[in-house]
């Protein structure tokens, strides 16, 4: 080791950092490494490879993989928000003028544009993360091969950055609102619920779909299908009055259900069901887990396979 | 000194032999289980029988402020070992302890996004090696005067030339300040210049105490900066200490002849989507794969490769190196390649090359400027001494190369010093 061609001169003045003379700054940590606990690499057990230490470490690139979703995909304001309006915006005129038609929905006698198009941007918003999010490993590989962090980031950054597009949605929501003069409760303070339950939701199922989709890659293409088969067995553009009232509670099984109701019973100010939400948010936890037990089982070998 | 990196019995077994290297998919998996389920229940045993220790039992140590290269021909486990010390696979068994943080530089500008500004892919690229914001923020103007890309800062990067892209994607790597950095030979791209200014920047590194593990083909760089070597082969510490020993030991026995590299699936050949390297090989006169090479045996180079930018103005260049110094550099015809596969055939004469062992570095360039890919050490072989039929001496001729050139001999009282007429050198001596 003596024949390193280090100069060992760990000893910079003491005025190192702040003279603008010297170009060279020392090392960060100046406590030296030997401080901090060593990093240690071995074989992980399941447990010990949750990191939520690790995760805490990376916020910062945490935020900064939102913030590139978002930029690239707001980089011209304009076109992204319309995209990102577009799509429950032209679902809900398209079956406002189906069932129009075809018969009248029960809705509580909240005009049928502003039912639809509250069920369909809570759909569009989980429908979009568990797509994004399932591909998020896949999609990301070059960074998955090539830099350690903690791989639950990418799916969470995923979530989090489509929670700016459901932002944008809702000010659109307000708009039809206001526009239809729906008069607000004290029920909207219950909101946040149904919102935190489907980004959950949308999380775990994510999590469990990236960590498959590296192995099995045409899983991304069976998703569409399951999902639309899914959206139509869930009260998206049809309220859980149209279902026939011995059905109802079966029904309720979905965890849809009580997401979307208890979104619509906040808006409009109609009676929450507090079972169906009660599932949902069993359903939501029990999914989360499951989700973040496949991803963590199957993380370690990413780089390998991927 | 202490150390800062311990090394532990380090080994890693990869599964190979799969019939997919990709995972395949659900499809196959569930259809094959349906047709026939005790064999594809074999399959899946005999897949864990196809083993491959990239890694076996690697133990070393080392100190703080060290640089220390790592060596080896392709293969070796150089890069499943800079993959578990930058954390991004797990070793089998084994354990290592880092005391600091790692920045590792297994390539450059990992995670830039085209779209985004050069600027913004600062701040991006910056978070995912491992730096703080308000570290990237401090550095911000020193990354941009080491780039000298100050004008285009603000424009996408996706209009960069693969030039300006380098080099702004290694100035943000340089001002990574981690106790220990982790280096993968990406000094092989970017004009000489600039591979200077790196050089000199890693230099910098370790006299602020930093610790540097660096991989490369380069023997003369491996030469100028490291303190100590490593040389790894099939997985195991060959020869580890002071750089010139084992650089010397490494290039007269350790690199074996490759004379033929083929990648038939283009998903895992080398390159990028722009080309990607489907063979390279030695062709001999007579089709015998197991016939040396001698001085005076004329042979070619031949190189398959997917283009996939039919139509652009593409140049081969092939380098070649002998004990880790270059000895030529050849290029194609500079002209619009049509896409697909395509074949390049370079001809090296008889009585040219000397009995060494050589090794051909593969670039392709596109517009004589942009390198597209290159390939270190690609392919080796070694040129063996003929017998010399009436000849006393059996010493080594000293050289990288050894032409057979045109002499005359002539009696000066016969008359002038007239212009000797070259004659080509014979085929047979």
């Amino acid at each position: 080791m003596g024949t390193s061609t280090a100069n060992h001169d760990t000893t910079a003045p003491a005025g190192a950092r702040g003279g603008g003379l010297l170009r060279k700054s020392p090392p960060t940590g100046a406590s030296g490494p030997f401080k901090d606990p060593p990093v240690v690499i071995e074989p992980t057990t399941f447990w010990s490879a949750l990191e939520l230490r690790e995760m805490w470490l990376h916020r910062e690139l945490l935020y900064f993989l939102v913030w590139r979703d978002v930029k690239v995909r707001y980089r011209q304001a304009l076109f992204g928000i319309t995209w990102v309006v577009l799509q429950p915006l032209t679902m809900a005129l398209v079956f406002t003028f189906v069932f129009a038609r075809i018969g009248r929905i029960p809705t509580n006698d909240v005009p049928y544009p502003l039912f639809a198009y509250a069920g369909l941007m809570l759909w569009t918003f989980f429908a979009g993360a568990i797509a994004t999010t399932g591909n998020s490993l896949v999609g990301n590989a070059h960074l998955v091969t090539k830099v350690y962090f903690p791989r639950l980031l990418l799916p969470v950054a995923t979530v989090a950055a489509r929670l700016i597009d459901l932002g944008v949605v809702l000010v659109i929501l307000v708009g039809l609102m206001l526009y239809y003069r729906v008069g607000l409760t004290a029920h909207l303070l219950a909101a946040p619920i149904p919102i935190l339950l489907i980004t959950f939701l949308a999380l775990g199922v994510g999590l469990w779909m990236s960590a498959v989709n590296v192995k099995y890659r045409d899983i991304g293409i069976a998703i569409p299908l399951l999902m639309q088969l899914w959206m139509f067995a869930s009260p998206v553009v049809y309220g859980l009055g149209s279902v026939p009232k011995g059905l109802q509670r079966a029904f309720s099984l979905n965890p849809m259900v009580g997401i979307i109701e208890g979104f619509r019973a906040s808006l409009f100010g109609t009676d929450f069901d507090w079972p169906s939400m009660l599932i949902s948010a069993g359903f939501t936890v029990l999914l989360l887990i499951y989700g973040t037990y496949a991803f963590q089982r199957r993380q370690r070998t990413f780089a390998d396979i991927i | 000194m202490p150390s800062i990196i311990t090394v532990e019995r380090l080994s890693k077994l990869y599964h190979i032999g799969a019939s997919n290297p990709h995972g395949g998919t659900l499809r196959e998996s569930v259809r094959d289980f349906a047709r026939n389920p005790l064999a594809s229940l074999m399959k899946m045993a005999e897949r864990g029988r196809e083993e491959l220790w990239s890694l076996k039992d690697v133990s070393f140590e080392v100190g703080q402020g060290e640089i220390v290269g790592l060596i080896g021909s392709n293969g070796a486990g150089k890069s499943t070992l800079l993959k578990i010390l930058s954390r991004i696979t797990e070793p089998t068994t084994g354990r290592v302890r880092l005391y600091g943080r790692v920045g590792s530089l297994l390539e450059v500008g990992t995670g830039f996004h085209p779209e985004l500004t050069g600027r913004e892919n600062i701040f991006l690229n910056g978070a995912i090696l491992g730096m703080r914001r308000q570290e990237i923020e401090r550095k911000f103007d020193e990354i941009i005067a080491f780039s000298e890309i100050e004008r285009f800062i603000d424009t996408a990067v996706k209009y960069y030339s693969s030039g300006m892209y380098m080099r702004l994607a290694f100035a943000i790597a340089a001002h990574l300040e981690t106790e220990i950095l982790i280096v993968d030979e990406v000094l092989a791209v970017g004009d000489a210049d600039f591979q200077k200014k790196c050089l000199g920047k890693m230099g910098e590194v370790t006299n602020e105490g930093r610790t540097v593990l660096f991989v490369s083909h380069n023997m003369n760089a491996v030469r100028a900066l490291c303190g100590r070597v490593i040389w790894l082969d099939k997985g195991e510490i060959v020869k580890a200490g002071e750089t010139e020993q084992v650089v010397l030991n490494y290039l007269q026995k350790g690199a074996a002849p490759t004379l033929e590299h083929v990648w038939d699936d283009p998903m895992t050949a080398p390159g990028n989507e722009k080309v990607r390297l489907r063979s390279a090989r030695v062709r001999l006169p007579e089709q015998g794969r197991s016939q040396p090479i001698f001085v005076n045996t004329p042979f070619q180079i031949e190189f398959e490769f997917w283009n996939y930018l039919p139509g652009a103005v593409l140049n081969f260049t092939m380098h070649l190196y002998t004990q880790g110094a270059p000895v030529f550099s050849t290029a194609s015809e500079v002209k619009p390649r049509p896409g697909g596969l395509l074949r390049e055939v370079v001809s090296v004469p008889a009585n040219f090359l000397n009995d060494e062992l050589y090794s051909v570095t593969i670039q392709v360039v596109q517009d004589t400027t942009e390198t597209l890919y290159l390939h270190p050490e690609v392919l080796t072989f070694e040129v063996q001494d003929v017998a010399r039929p009436g000849d006393n001496w059996f010493g080594k001729w000293p050289g990288v190369i050894r032409p057979n050139l045109a002499w005359v001999s002539q009696d000066v009282a016969k008359g002038g010093a007239a212009w000797v007429q070259m004659i080509r050198p014979s085929q047979s001596s």
